[in-house]
């Protein structure tokens, strides 16, 4: 067993190398989480529309990008993008777009659980009272619908700001990236590993600890 | 733009043609996949049982078990085993980086298992546990022969997709250098710049491979199904 040293690691090092790094990957998270549910709304309206030619794009858009390994989605987008715009764009940027339109895929499937959980006797209520879709949308079932489903919204968002790591693929500057970087200047890769995985345990573990907290105290009881 | 499928018959400079090497990039992710799924089933389904047992000792092993596999990015833990822990243990140094991979995504998959495991169990009617202690056998023996034939053939669906997951998941073994599809992906599309020809090809195979798992997932759940219970159906 070799001795680990963590000597190196003071604040020069984390306000260097490491925050910058952070920033981006919270960046990304909130970005990701805000485009990809407004986004991943839109998407489950239309699945739950019930007319084909809404449901069919919609249902190809999510079953495609969920299908896919997320690190082939980076490169992907990564390739397209600039053949599209025609001119290169940095891995951050592409980074962005790229999670946000995967994320959506996955947050439209949470919205449409969460959507169809409210009874449909809601729906019926609403229209008998002489509401129209948007108004029974807006007012019965979405906010019931918003209750259930924000701890799986919230727990989703634990699992994009994981998966912010893989940006690795393009060489976008993460989290990961900053302690890597970190490790090879002062050649200490096998400590910056370490503290890299406590680091995101720490994050992960107390937010899912919050979401646990949150879903006992906002459980509608039927 | 031009297709041009003709790059896949190139030769890539090492005496076989982009093909082969797609070929054989396939069959590492199907290695990887597959070993991982074998070390994930047999380490969750460990896991998700100790989490129902009446000891809290067994029960914080698991739930640690889970809570620490599972708050950590696959891409980390990847790293943790294929830098950390050989320069660690130096005994381990000499180990492929083909089995750090297995059990890097092993593990961090086993979480996930653990946690369906645990969720099939407590499904069951608590009087099953009690009815199988009542007629005197012992707590491995009503796992084994009166909650886990059940519980297992709930939780068959979202194994499913846990398999699926997996096949996606080994994607990321392109970090410690694995010759698998993503890998291939990235190196043939810098080699031939057609790279829109590549990620078809490499996506395409991901999805026959998640599609495949899906059919042998749904053949077993109709085997063993039994009629007229949960998970059952008909």
């Amino acid at each position: 067993m070799t001795a680990l040293d963590f000597s190196f690691f003071n604040w020069n090092v984390i306000s260097g190398f490491v925050i910058k790094g952070f920033f981006f990957s919270i960046q990304l998270t909130l970005i990701a989480m805000i485009g990809g549910i407004a986004l991943g709304t839109v998407l489950a309206l239309m699945r739950l529309s019930g007319k084909p030619w809404l449901v069919m794009p919609a249902a190809a858009y999510v079953n495609t990008l969920r299908s896919i390994p997320l690190v082939m989605v980076i490169l992907w987008f990564f390739l397209l993008i600039p053949l599209l715009i025609g001119r290169p764009m940095g891995a951050e940027l592409s980074a962005i777009i790229t999670f946000t339109v995967f994320e959506a895929a996955y947050y439209s499937e949470i919205m449409r659980a969460g959507i169809q959980s409210v009874p449909k006797g809601q729906v019926y209520a609403g229209y008998a009272v002489g509401m129209n879709y948007a108004q029974c949308m807006q007012l019965v079932v979405l906010p019931q619908a918003f209750r259930n489903m924000l701890p799986v919204l919230l727990t989703q968002t634990i699992i994009l700001f994981q998966d912010t790591s893989l940006v690795y693929a393009i060489g976008a500057y993460d989290l990961l990236k900053g302690f890597e970087v970190a490790g090879k200047n002062f050649n200490r890769p096998v400590e910056t590993y370490l503290v890299a995985a406590v680091v995101y345990f720490i994050i992960c573990f107390s937010l899912s600890m919050l979401v646990r907290r949150l879903q006992q105290k906002i459980q509608i009881i039927r | 733009m031009k297709w041009d499928w003709q790059v896949f018959f190139q030769d890539t400079g090492g005496g076989q043609t982009y093909l082969e090497w797609l070929m054989s990039a396939w069959g590492w992710t199907l290695s990887v996949a597959l070993c991982a799924l074998v070390v994930a089933l047999l380490v969750g389904s460990l896991m998700g049982i100790l989490r129902t047992v009446p000891n809290k000792w067994l029960v914080l092993l698991g739930n640690s078990w889970t809570e620490l596999f599972r708050n950590i990015p696959l891409l980390v833990q990847i790293f943790l085993w294929y830098h950390v822990i050989p320069s660690i243990f130096l005994t381990l140094r000499g180990v492929p980086s083909f089995v750090l991979v297995v059990f890097a995504l092993g593990f961090f998959t086993s979480a996930r298992i653990a946690e369906q495991v645990k969720a099939g169990i407590q499904t069951l009617p608590k009087g099953q546990r009690y009815a199988g202690l009542a007629v005197g056998l012992t707590l491995p023996q009503t796992y084994r022969y009166v909650l886990l034939p059940m519980a297992f053939r709930i939780v068959i669906p979202p194994l499913t997709s846990e398999s699926m997951n997996i096949i996606k998941n080994s994607s990321v073994a392109f970090a410690v250098s694995i010759a698998e599809l993503t890998m291939f992906a990235m190196q043939a599309q810098e080699e031939t710049s057609r790279g829109i020809e590549i990620y078809l090809a490499v996506t395409g195979l991901y999805f026959i491979s998640a599609f495949a798992i899906n059919r042998i997932a749904l053949f077993i759940e109709n085997r063993v199904q039994v009629p007229g219970m949960i998970g059952g159906g008909k």
